[in-house]
C-alpha cells in the first residue's frame, strides 16, 4: 500500500490576534481527490500553504508521501505540484516559455508540448500570457504545476471568477489528473465544485474540520434527502418548532423571510405543510424543493451560507 | 495523464538547463520592455550628446563685437578693416543698443570710433571673454590698418583630449548608469516578482535559489557589456573621448563596478512588496551619489571633512577608477584604492541582502 498522500495533525497556525488554523486534522490518501470546503477566511489557504511549505505553521504535524519538509523539503519539491490562489505569471513571457521555465527545475518532468495539449493551449503556445483569458492563465497555472510529474497536486481555488465553461474545463482537467492515479488537495468555496470533484470533503470554518465524508455521506448526515423552501403573505412568523413537528420534516429554519425546512419524506412533508398553511390560513407566495447539497449541510452546521453575498 | 507517463521523454539539452531558463526570462523580460531599454541605452547616450554639446570648448579666438562709429568720422573705417579678419564678427550698432548687446552678452567688446577717428573700447575687464575678444580685435584692427609685426609669428594648434569637459564626463554618466541599471534592474525585477506572487511560486519548485540569483547577475553583465559599448563607443566617436587605458581593464571595472551596484539592487529588493517602496529605496540610494560621487563635476570640490564619505561611495570609487583608466590610462595596480572600495561593497550587500532577503 502506497503511503498517504497527506496526513495532518492538530495544525496551528496565528497571525497576530488572528486564528487562521486552529487544530485542524486530514487525511488524504493516494490516489485520492480530496476537497477543502468552506467559506471565505476559513483558514483553508493558509492549511494549503502550510502543506506546500510556503507559510510556517506554530505547532502541529504535516507529513506529505512519506516525508516531511523537515526531513526531505528537496524531494517534497520534485514531487508536489502547486497552483496558489494568487499568482500572475510574468505577461510579457509567453506560455511556452513560462512553462520551459518551470520544466527546467524538476528532474523527471513532461514535454512542454504534452502539457500543453492536456491543459488545451496548444493554439496559445506561443501567445504572451498578458492576452490570455481567465481561464487560459488558470489553466497555464495548473499547467505549470503539472509539468513536474507531480504524484500530489495543490489547487487553491482552482476555479473561483472563472465563467461557466471555463469551470467545466477546469473540472475535466482534474479529472484526468485524477483519472491517472495522482493526489489532488483541491480548497474551494463551491459546494458544486467540491461534489462534483471530490471523493471525500472536509468542511472548514474558523480554522476548524466541522465535518468530513464523501459528498454522500455528508449529504445524508443531514438526514434529509430534500429541502423545501417556501414564502408565505401570512403576516406573523410562523413557530419554527411547530413547523419541525410536521410529518416528514425533521428541521426548519428562518431566513430573510424564506423558511426553509429539512424533508426525510417529500410524499408525507409537502402535503402535511400544505395543511399547516390552510389552517393558519396563510397562502403560499412561492415553494421550492431541490436535493439536499453540501450547503444544506454547511448552513446546518454552521447558521451561514459559504458565500456570503 | 498516465498516457504522458509512458511516453519517451524528450533527451535534455544544454537548453533545459534551469540556469539557461532562468537568463532566458530576465533577457526576455528586459528586451519586452522598451521603457527599459530607452533608460539604459538611449538616455544616457542622449544626455552625454546634450551635455557635450552645450559645454564643448568654444573656439576661444573669435571676438563678437558692436561697432559704434560717430557721423562723419575721420578715417579709418574700422568695420570694413574689422570685417576683413575671420577672427572677428562685427556688428554695426546704435551707441544704445551696443550696451545693451554688450549686458546681455550678446557681444562681447563694443568698439566705439569718435569723430576724431580714434576708437575707444568698452567692456567688463571681469570678463574673460571680453578681456580676450579686446586684444584679438585690437590686434586684427592694428594689422588691418597696416601695423608690421616686428617678430614674424604662426600659430599651431594643439587640442588636448582628455581635458574637456566631455572627457570627464563620459566616464562619469558610465558609472552612473551602471549604478541606475543595477539599483533598478534588480530592485524593480524582484519587487515585481515578489508583487505577483512568483517568487512565492517559485520556491514552491525545488528551483535553485543560487542559480536564481546568477540569472540576474548573468543578465546584468550581459546588458552592461553593451551598456559600456553604446555609452563610451558613442562618446569615442562623436567626441573622441581617449581611451588610454586598456580596455580589458575598463570592462573589468565596469563589471566589478556594476556587481556592487546589483547587490544595492539586490539589497533594495530584498523586502519591498510594492514598486512606490523599491522607487523610494532606491532614490534614496542613488541621489545622494548622483550629486557626490563626481558625475557631472568633479568629487574633489566637497569640503575635506566630507571627503572621506565621498570616497567611501562605490560610485565614487568606480568614476574614479574609469577615469583614472580612460583619460590617465592608469593600470588596475593604479586603482587597487577604488577597487577595495567596490570590493568591500559587493562583499557587504550580498552579505545583507542574501540574509534579508524575503521570498514570500
Ligand atoms: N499573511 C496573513 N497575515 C494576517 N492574516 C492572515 C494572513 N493570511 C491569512 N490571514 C487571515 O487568516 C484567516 C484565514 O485566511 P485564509 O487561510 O486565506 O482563508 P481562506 O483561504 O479559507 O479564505 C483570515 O482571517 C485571514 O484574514
Ligand atoms: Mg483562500
Amino acid at each position: 500500500m502506497p503511503p498517504a498522500a497527506l496526513t495532518v495533525r492538530a495544525l496551528r497556525k496565528s497571525y497576530g490576534d488572528v486564528i487562521a488554523v486552529d487544530g485542524l486534522d486530514l487525511d488524504v490518501g493516494a490516489q485520492e481527490c480530496f476537497g477543502l470546503l468552506g467559506p471565505n477566511g476559513a483558514g483553508k489557504t493558509t492549511t494549503i500553504e502550510i502543506c506546500e511549505g510556503l507559510v510556517d505553521r506554530d505547532s502541529g504535524d504535516v507529513e506529505m508521501l512519506g516525508r516531511t519538509w523537515e526531513s526531505d523539503a528537496k524531494g517534497l519539491r520534485q514531487r508536489i505540484g502547486i497552483s496558489l490562489q494568487e499568482t500572475q505569471l510574468s505577461d510579457k513571457l509567453t506560455v511556452r516559455e513560462t512553462l520551459a521555465l518551470f520544466r527546467s527545475f524538476y528532474e523527471h518532468p513532461h514535454d512542454v508540448n504534452e502539457v500543453l495539449a492536456q491543459v488545451q493551449l496548444e493554439e496559445k503556445a506561443d501567445a504572451r500570457i498578458v492576452t490570455l483569458s481567465g481561464g487560459q492563465k488558470q489553466r497555464l497555472a495548473v499547467a505549470c504545476a503539472l509539468i513536474g510529474d507531480p504524484e500530489l497536486l495543490f489547487l487553491d481555488e482552482p476555479t473561483t471568477g472563472l465563467d461557466p465553461q471555463s469551470r467545466r474545463q477546469m473540472w475535466d482537467l482534474i479529472d484526468k489528473f485524477r483519472a491517472a492515479g495522482h493526489s489532488i488537495v483541491l480548497t474551494t468555496h463551491y459546494m458544486d465544485e467540491a461534489e462534483r470533484l471530490c471523493d471525500r470533503i472536509a468542511i472548514v470554518d474558523h480554522g476548524k474540520v466541522i465535518a468530513r465524508g464523501t459528498p454522500a455521506e455528508l449529504i445524508a448526515s443531514l438526514g434529509a434527502e430534500q429541502m423545501i423552501e417556501f414564502a408565505s403573505a401570512g403576516t406573523a412568523p410562523f413557530d419554527l418548532n411547530e413547523l419541525r413537528k410536521l410529518d416528514g420534516i425533521i428541521d426548519a429554519r428562518l431566513d430573510a423571510g424564506t423558511y426553509s425546512l429539512q424533508a426525510s419524506k417529500l410524499h408525507l412533508a409537502v402535503p402535511a405543510l400544505l395543511a399547516f398553511l390552510t389552517a393558519h390560513g396563510a397562502p403560499l407566495t412561492e415553494l421550492k424543493t431541490h436535493s439536499a447539497t453540501l450547503e444544506d449541510v454547511f448552513v446546518s452546521l454552521t447558521g451561514r451560507h459559504l458565500r456570503d453575498e | 495523464m498516465s498516457d504522458l507517463r509512458e511516453k519517451p521523454r524528450t533527451p535534455r539539452t544544454w537548453r533545459d538547463a534551469q540556469i539557461v531558463q532562468l537568463t532566458l526570462v530576465r533577457f526576455r523580460e528586459f528586451l519586452r520592455e522598451p521603457e527599459a531599454l530607452f533608460w539604459v541605452f538611449i538616455f544616457p547616450v542622449l544626455l552625454t550628446a546634450g551635455l557635450g554639446l552645450a559645454f564643448r570648448s568654444k573656439p576661444e579666438d573669435t571676438a563678437i563685437v558692436a561697432v559704434v562709429t560717430a557721423a562723419g568720422h575721420a578715417p579709418p573705417d574700422i568695420e570694413a578693416l574689422l570685417s576683413k579678419s575671420k577672427n572677428v564678427v562685427v556688428h554695426a550698432m546704435t551707441a544704445d543698443s551696443a550696451m545693451e548687446a554688450l549686458r546681455n552678452s550678446k557681444v562681447a567688446l563694443v568698439a566705439v570710433q569718435d569723430a576724431s577717428g580714434s576708437v575707444s573700447y568698452k567692456y567688463d575687464p571681469a570678463r574673460d571673454e571680453s578681456r580676450t575678444a579686446r586684444l584679438i580685435v585690437d590686434n586684427a584692427l592694428q594689422h588691418a590698418a597696416g601695423r608690421v609685426e616686428p617678430v614674424a609669428t604662426t600659430d599651431d594648434y594643439v587640442t588636448a583630449l582628455g581635458s574637456r569637459y566631455v572627457d570627464f564626463l563620459v566616464p562619469g554618466l558610465l558609472g552612473m548608469n551602471l549604478l541606475g541599471s543595477g539599483v533598478w534592474g534588480l530592485g524593480f525585477a524582484l519587487v515585481d516578482l515578489r508583487r505577483k506572487r512568483l517568487l512565492k511560486r517559485l520556491i514552491a519548485t525545488p528551483m535553485s535559489r543560487a542559480q536564481f540569483f546568477t540569472s540576474f547577475l548573468i543578465s546584468r553583465l550581459a546588458v552592461l557589456t553593451l551598456e559600456v559599448i553604446a555609452l563610451v563607443g558613442f562618446g569615442v566617436l562623436v567626441f573622441h573621448v581617449p581611451l588610454r587605458g586598456s580596455i580589458g581593464s575598463l570592462m573589468f571595472i565596469a563589471v566589478f563596478g556594476a556587481l556592487s551596484f546589483s547587490g544595492l539592487g539586490l539589497l533594495v529588493g530584498t523586502r519591498a512588496k510594492t514598486v512606490e517602496a523599491v522607487s523610494g529605496l532606491a532614490n534614496a540610494i542613488m541621489l545622494p551619489m548622483w550629486v557626490l560621487s563626481g558625475t557631472f563635476f568633479s568629487a574633489s570640490h566637497f569640503p575635506d571633512v566630507m571627503q572621506p564619505f565621498v570616497r567611501a561611495l562605490p560610485l565614487t570609487a568606480v568614476n574614479d577608477a574609469l577615469r583614472a583608466n580612460m583619460l590617465q590610462g592608469a593600470s588596475l595596480t593604479a586603482v587597487m584604492p577604488q577597487l577595495g572600495v567596490i570590493a568591500f561593497w559587493v562583499v557587504v550587500c550580498y552579505a545583507v541582502a542574501l540574509k534579508l532577503f524575503r521570498w514570500k
